[in-house]
């Protein structure tokens, strides 16, 4: 399925949700670690499961990833995904702690940390979304991996394999200030299920 | 992997197949809960590799399907385009690794168990091929990149924390 029915509108309305989500995310964030945080515009794209790989860095790029299901009015995956050295610097500052390292030197403090970062920033995407679509969303317990991005990202694909060989993602990349020329970039990504994309364009009265 | 080889490296996507001969390799990336399924002929020196996805085709609630999606179509698919190539079906065996839980949630949802069911699915078909399955490294929390050389028929798996083995 090539989700044929979906168009530029449609696309744009699906980047106003990583907007309105990721925005409240960033800010989250920022007052977590008193810290600016930059967001990026949003993207919305239909890609292949390999292309997908591919422009977020490769399947064999190691990160810090959250991921959660999302169940109620809408179904699908979000993940929250950091390069390790961002991650690293957003633990370190929050744990009080410039030793922590998620590779080497990771503390049971620092993983719930991270933990309970993730439950954060997806909790206020998520509640965003809901309040800007008026829909039920209920989101899983997020669960925490650090390995390579394509065994991390495979958990929400495969659920969309099901139905389809292409995923609707929508990227928003957010940066820590003073690090914009750098890699490290972290990525709020909300993959709905495809079944899940006719409920949000009704919710907006779009056909 | 330590040495210098003189052929090239041939790449497997996610829900992809191909095929390899000496001196080149076959590999495929980033396996999470998906399988990755090399049948080999030692004699020929020519492997196939599959990236699975999903265990069985009748899950899929499309119209038309990729059959290098599923264990069951996706091995079959492979060991044809291997005799297609040259190998021998009574010489063919197998080598497989992936199928892992990348995050562990108290959610008895089947979808997280896909791994475990990936593996099995691909224990079945296999045994129902007649091809024996030599080696194997499934299961656990891990991604895995695996490598493989049919010139000396050994399968390369690279983890983040447990570095490189070989099976």
């Amino acid at each position: 399925m090539r989700h044929p029915d979906i168009n530029s509108l449609h696309l744009d309305i699906l980047k106003e949700i990583g907007n309105i989500g990721a925005a409240h995310a960033a800010t989250a964030l920022s007052d977590l670690l008193n810290k600016k945080i930059e967001m990026r515009v949003p993207k919305a794209e239909m890609v292949t499961f390999n292309e997908m790989v591919e422009m977020m860095g490769g399947a064999e790029q190691v990160v810090v990833g959250i991921y959660l299901r999302i169940e109620g009015d809408l179904e699908g995956s979000m993940f929250f995904i950091l390069p390790v050295e961002q991650a690293n610097r957003f633990i370190q500052h929050l744990i009080h702690d410039g030793r922590f390292d998620f590779r080497t030197n990771a503390s049971d403090l620092g993983m719930s940390a991270m933990q309970e970062m993730g439950n954060i920033l997806s909790g206020s995407y998520l509640s965003a979304m809901s309040d800007f679509l008026h829909l039920n969303i209920y989101p899983t317990v997020p669960g925490l991996s650090i390995d390579m991005f394509g065994a991390i990202i495979s958990i929400g694909l495969i659920e969309i394999s099901q139905v389809s060989d292409y995923v609707i993602m929508i990227d928003t990349s957010i940066l820590e200030e003073g690090l914009e020329n750098t890699e490290m970039k972290g990525h709020f990504l909300l993959l709905p299920s495809p079944e899940s994309f006719d409920v949000i364009f009704k919710a907006l009265g779009v056909e | 992997m330590f040495t210098p080889k003189s052929g090239k490296v041939v790449k497997v996507g996610i829900a992809q197949m191909d095929v390899a001969k000496s001196p080149d390799t076959i590999r495929t990336s980033g396996l999470g809960s998906c399988v990755g399924v090399v049948l080999y002929d030692e004699t020929k020196k020519i492997a196939g590799l599959v990236h699975i996805m999903l265990p069985d085709s009748s899950l899929s609630r499309t119209e038309t399907i990729n059959i290098a999606k599923f264990a069951d179509t996706g091995v079959k698919a492979l060991l044809d385009k291997l005799l297609l190539e040259g190998a021998q079906k009574y010489r063919l065996k197998a080598k497989i690794a992936g199928g892992a839980q990348m995050f562990q949630f108290s959610s008895a949802k089947e979808m997280m168990r896909i791994g475990p069911r990936n593996v099995e699915a691909v224990k079945k078909i296999l045994n129902d091929l007649g091809i024996p399955l030599v080696a194997e490294d499934t299961g656990g929390n891990t991604g895995r990149t695996i490598e493989f050389d049919p010139a000396t028929s050994k399968l390369m798996i690279r983890t983040v924390n447990q570095g490189v083995s070989e099976i």
